[in-house]
């Protein structure tokens, strides 16, 4: 048989080891990694063709944890939406929220009061500290350093989520963004607790990164690792973390300046060599530079409504059109593409999920390297399997 | 020099070792059954109904059965029937009632869209998070009865929001009493009136002439 042939692997059919003969290589073991494998965060499957230990040809397969989230949403009105698009990016939910949010304000014309605007940026980079600490904390898990490195992480996480709770009512599951604000205001106390915890997040990068990020085992795993090229990122649409990594200055908070982004002062950090290691480090940076908009925030915070009082919660019939609200979440670019037309349930709703964008290119990433490598290289494109299949 | 980023590294674990031992900041384990982790305030789990008297949960809930909720619930998870006949409400106007108002537990995802956009203030979310049952099928679908709760338990589990319904209703109350009270002196001014011109009138076209 020959690697052509591997095209008509079937999920139901045949051992999930089989040797397949090649012409070129001589023998090769084809090998299905996943759907339930603890290094593929979630049910995710790679079919992996190996020589030796080498990748020669490598097939993600996903769809496993498909919901039929679009569908549900065009049958639903726009705000019964909102609980479902927490389940997307389960991590990330306050900036699911958002990228929601803002497209449906974009298309109904909605007015977002100042206090929210700046409640959604200090929520939205809070959530990027959650999601670039627990993927920090997974890397290392998937380099082979079992559990210390995660836990340091969550046991930050779970402070920030702690303060999501206090907020909103559910740790993960926010479900806390309205078309024309936000559903709390928070309190006093609440703004004090966010605002030092934020001020002592430095002392834990700081603590995160002497363990780790100059350990020699961990430069031997990671550098020259999974290199992605910048041509080939910006062709396939790759965004976030992982396009910037490999050189290529594209952040959705500087170009598209969404909600309240360009009051803020802060950098983009930019890796050079797009391996495994720029990739780690982007995230380490991009938490620093998080801190920043957070403290500018908590200081600048104005009073005021967090909600729009013309905001309509029953009866919300946007006019017909089309509108696609984007954000920058931590993962890449997040997109909510809607048509309305003038009933109370969107005509169609799309996603433009970052996680499955920045997978299309693993096989690029990973050829050449070996089997343990590949399971590092999936680990630092950071995805989440709810938002991959929707 | 080669492996002191490891040793920086276990200088780092081993600090957080002895520390897990003798910081008290660090022993965050609370034993789950015995002690209990306090909740926070906005903590949302699961919705239940408001009565306003507990001797009489079934005469006294808030819902009048407008059905809204259950046409906005996302994953359809409650059921309404209507009353054919109708009860007074704590300002005495006849209401509908929910003759059955039951909620698929398994389904619900707590997401408190119900809560946002029920018009009476009659449907709330509970903190309860104990709620195994051994039959899926009849142990998770809750009924009115089991989902009627009084609103001294809505007070005690989210004080702030229970106060604001509350001051809210008592003072949305008061104006539809003075609004009623206004109505009733309107009407009887209006029956005065009714009643005055023609005791009114005659004078008049009597003075008319004179004037």
């Amino acid at each position: 048989m020959s690697v052509s042939d591997l095209s008509s692997f079937t999920p139901s059919s045949g051992p999930t080891v089989r040797a397949v003969k090649d012409p070129f290589h001589g023998d090769l073991l084809e090998v299905s990694m996943g759907p339930q494998h603890p290094s593929t965060h979630g049910v995710f499957r790679m079919v992996v063709t190996l020589d030796g230990e080498v990748v020669v040809k490598l097939k993600p397969v996903f769809g496993y944890l498909h919901r039929n989230h679009e569908k549900i949403a065009e049958n639903t009105t726009y705000l019964g939406s909102m609980p479902y698009t927490d389940r997307l990016d389960y991590l990330c939910s306050m900036t699911t929220n958002w990228a929601y949010a803002l497209a449906v304000e974009k298309l109904a014309g909605q007015a977002v009061p100042d206090r929210a605007q700046y409640l959604r940026v200090i929520l939205a980079e809070m959530t990027r500290l959650v999601n670039h600490s627990c993927l920090v904390g997974f890397l290392f898990n998937d380099l082979g350093t079992s559990f210390t490195p995660l836990l340091y992480a969550f046991r930050e996480r779970e402070k920030i989520l702690d303060l999501f709770e206090a907020l909103s009512g559910s740790r993960m599951m926010c479900n806390f963004q309205r078309f024309g604000g936000c559903r709390v205001d928070p309190t006093p106390e609440w703004l004090a607790a966010a605002s030092r915890l934020v001020d002592n997040y430095p002392r834990f990068l700081d603590e995160y990164e002497t363990m780790l990020t100059a350990n020699e085992i961990m430069l031997a795993r990671t550098q020259g690792i999974g290199i992605l090229d910048a041509k080939l990122a910006v062709n396939a649409g790759i965004t976030g973390p992982c396009l910037r990594a490999s050189g290529y200055n594209y952040d959705l908070r500087k170009v598209d300046g969404y909600g309240f982004y360009p009051r803020f002062d802060f950098k983009v950090p930019l890796g050079a060599h797009g391996d495994t290691y720029d990739r780690y480090m982007m995230r380490i940076l991009e938490m620093r530079e998080s801190v920043k908009i957070l403290q500018q925030a908590f200081r600048d915070l104005p009073g005021g409504p967090v909600m729009d009082p013309k905001a309509k919660i029953r009866g919300f019939r946007p006019k017909a059109g089309e509108a696609y609200g984007r954000i920058e979440s931590p993962k890449g670019e997040l997109g909510f593409y809607l048509i309305s037309d003038g009933t109370p349930n969107p005509y169609r709703y799309r996603v433009r999920p970052p996680s499955l964008i920045n997978l299309t290119l693993l096989e690029e990433m990973c050829l050449g390297h070996t089997i343990a490598d590949s399971v590092v290289i999936l680990g630092s494109v950071d995805i989440v399997l709810g938002e991959v299949d929707r | 020099m080669l492996g002191s980023g490891i040793i920086n590294g276990l200088i780092v674990t081993a600090k957080n070792f002895v520390g897990s031992y003798h910081d008290p900041k660090r022993m965050v384990t609370v034993q789950y059954p015995e002690e209990r982790a306090k909740l926070p305030e906005n903590y949302r789990n699961f919705p239940f109904l408001i009565t306003e008297n507990a001797t009489d949960p079934m005469g006294t809930l808030r819902c009048v059965a407008c059905q809204i909720c259950e046409k906005e619930c996302p994953p359809q998870c409650i059921y309404i029937e209507k009353s054919k006949d109708k009860k007074p409400d704590a300002t005495g106007k006849p209401q509908l009632y929910p003759a059955v108002f039951a909620i698929d537990t398994s389904v619900c995802m707590s997401c408190q869209i119900c809560v946002e956009v029920c018009p009476f203030d009659a449907i709330k979310m509970d903190q309860v998070f104990e709620v195994a049952a051994t039959d899926r099928f009849t142990g998770l679908l809750l009924d009115r009865e089991q989902l009627a709760k009084p609103n001294s338990y809505f007070h005690e589990i989210h004080p702030t929001d229970a106060a604001e319904v509350d001051t809210r209703l008592a003072t949305e109350r008061q104006a539809a009493e003075e609004k009623a009270k206004a109505a009733a002196a309107a009407k009887a001014a209006a029956a005065a009136k009714a009643a005055a011109p023609k005791a009114a009138v005659k004078p008049a076209a009597e003075g008319g002439p004179t004037a």
